[in-house]
């Protein structure tokens, strides 16, 4: 096997053994992110010379015999995550030449287990989008067809993954930025519990929706990223001070007893019909693993997510994104007046779907509106959670398909915002509720990854990923690579800037 | 919900959003068509339900008030597009 393809515990097992070094395998994914990069363009940055130099720390720190799991192993950090002396730019002009003072909690934890960095991953600007298309410098392309999109706004670290340009990624989750990538590109997506990483670092879109999270290839890789990044954090206060299990434990092959709920809401009309028959084979697989499967089960308000989501994010975020006047960091417009300045900073360095947004929940936050809007999303978001509540008391874990269709072609909804916020429509209501959740490979669909979503109770991220490695080890979906050299059309070449 | 050229200047002008001729007939039309999309939440009975702000029960969250070392003045000015003498600069903001 390439060595760009081992999972993290693959490579761990050669690392500490010292039959491979990490500067071995630093170099052998620099080597493959030079080969494939400019067919998928997953990287704003990539930082060849710090990885190099970060490998050759690790190695020297895993010969004195002190190695955890993710030390030596590198990683593609999403580019809304602040890296100290790195530009972090949210895919956006308005920052495209930030450099943070700080390292973000995640990225301070990675640090201290050892980390390789080998780049900053692409997304959709400020993490607004389904597709990677509004990222204002390239669109990222998916490795299974060039043409397509891979999802976002965790566009650039689920390719990163797929491809071997890493072997795990860090990305953000608002509203399904990390799951509906990861199963896009047929990888695992973790979404964890609203608390359960620290946000500090991460730059805010929907404060009270937004979660770091792990993308890896499988899923023991993503107990052992959580090992390390989840827990309380007092620079975040909306971080939980809860028990951190060792995620590792609950790595179990078999759903003996447990129950298991299906949502046909999660069915809608619409959905594609090749989707629908993966995803019935994948929950079959589940019930002869051992698991009770119960596929009546309803969650009447599913259908007004989509609604209640669109009003609150863009109304927190337009909170959210009044900090980039351009006088403390970021662009900066030089017009006639300080208004003019500020206005004009704003028009020129957001992008058409910031703007959309900002101008959405100005409107849902304006006075005659905010009853109407946002106070009414925020009692569907009450009805939303409980009914997920009530789920739980019956079922210790639900299943849905990650998203309605394969990945879409790359044009295709980015004219329609609606059409584009409708490919979220599976896994918004996660973030609403704040409840975890979890994609993995569940399959092909022409040719195209299908992704199987494990929804369970707040910090019940042991239950996913036991689902997810019962399900992972009988099916062996995620260790289907896609075949970047042979055949598949070169993307046109669009280069920053 | 229709919304007129005015409501799009209006709510540009709220958030201080520069916005060109062409990009404000699109949001006028897209913005439009999502709100009048989104009329279906009206249908949903929400007398006596309580609004969540966050999905996990959180109230105040204090801390003891510790004096701790910050960042240095000039990382933090090192990103500023205009400093003079450790200040961020602006442009006038009361005219006389």
């Amino acid at each position: 096997m390439n060595r760009y393809n081992l999972t993290i515990h693959q490579a761990h097992q050669l690392l500490k053994k010292r039959e491979l070094s990490s500067l071995e395998l630093t170099r052998a994914v620099l080597e493959r992110i030079a080969r494939v990069e400019k067919k998928v363009h997953a990287f704003v940055t990539v930082t060849e010379d710090e990885a190099l130099h970060q490998a050759a720390q690790a190695d020297e720190r895993i010969r004195g015999g002190e190695i955890t799991p993710l030390t030596g192993v590198p990683v593609l950090i999403k580019d809304n995550i602040c890296t100290k002396a790195v530009t972090t730019t949210c895919s956006s002009r308005m920052l495209e030449n930030f450099v943070p003072p700080y390292d973000a909690t995640v990225v301070e934890k990675l640090r201290d287990a050892g980390m390789v960095m080998v780049g900053k991953g692409n997304m959709d600007e400020f993490a607004m989008g389904s597709s990677n298309e509004h990222s204002a410098f390239f669109p990222t392309c998916n490795p299974w067809d060039l043409e397509r999109v891979p999802g976002g706004s965790s566009g650039g670290p689920a390719v990163g993954v797929a491809t071997g340009e890493a072997v795990y990624a860090i990305g953000s989750d608002t509203g399904g930025s990390i799951r509906q990538p990861a199963g896009f590109c047929n990888v695992v997506g973790m979404k964890p519990t609203y608390g359960r990483v620290s946000r500090y670092g991460l730059v805010a879109f929907a404060s009270s929706l937004d979660q770091v999270g792990p993308l890896t290839r499988d899923v023991t890789d993503s107990a052992l990223v959580m090992n390390t990044i989840a827990g309380y954090d007092p620079r975040d206060s909306t971080s939980a001070n809860y028990p951190v299990p060792d995620y590792t434990e609950s790595l179990i092959p078999d759903l003996k007893g447990l129950n298991l709920g299906v949502p046909r809401e999660y069915f809608l009309e619409g959905m594609q019909r090749g989707v629908e028959e993966t995803m019935r084979s994948a929950i079959a697989a589940l019930e002869e693993l051992g698991a009770t499967v119960d596929w009546e089960v309803s969650l009447p308000h599913t259908k007004y997510g989509l609604s209640a989501y669109y009003i609150i994010a863009p109304s927190e975020a337009m909170a959210n994104l009044a900090r980039y006047d351009g006088v403390k960091y970021g662009f900066s417009y030089d017009g006639e007046s300080m208004w003019d300045d500020m206005e004009k900073t704003r028009g020129y360095g957001f992008g058409p779907e910031v703007k959309r947004r900002i101008i959405l929940g100005t409107y849902a936050l304006s006075a005659g509106y905010y009853d109407a809007y946002y106070l009414k999303a925020q009692k569907v978001r009450t009805l939303i959670r409980r009914e997920f509540e009530q789920a739980f008391e019956r079922y210790d874990a639900l299943i849905t398909p990650t998203s309605p269709t394969v990945p879409f072609k790359i044009g295709e909804k980015v004219d329609d915002p609606l059409q584009m916020y409708l490919s979220d429509v599976c896994t918004l209501p996660i973030n609403i509720a704040g409840i975890p959740g979890i994609s993995i490979p569940a399959g092909f669909c022409d040719g195209l990854p299908v992704g199987m979503q494990i929804l369970g109770k707040p910090f019940s991220e042991e239950m996913l990923l036991r689902i997810g490695f019962a399900y992972e080890q009988a099916n062996g979906w995620w260790e289907r690579r896609p075949q970047l050299e042979k055949g598949s059309a070169v993307a046109g070449d669009l280069k920053r800037g | 919900m229709k919304l007129s050229r005015e409501d799009v200047l209006h709510l540009a002008t709220l958030c201080r959003l520069g916005l060109s001729e062409e990009e404000i007939e699109r949001l006028q039309e897209q913005l439009s068509h999502i709100l009048e999309n989104f009329e279906v939440m009206q249908q949903v009975d929400t007398s006596d339900v309580p609004p969540t702000a966050y999905p996990i029960p959180l109230e105040n969250v204090v801390r003891e008030d510790e004096v701790a070392p910050s960042l240095p003045q000039s990382d933090i000015l090192a990103n500023a597009p205009h400093q003079e003498e450790g200040y961020f600069r602006v442009k006038v903001v009361l005219e006389q």
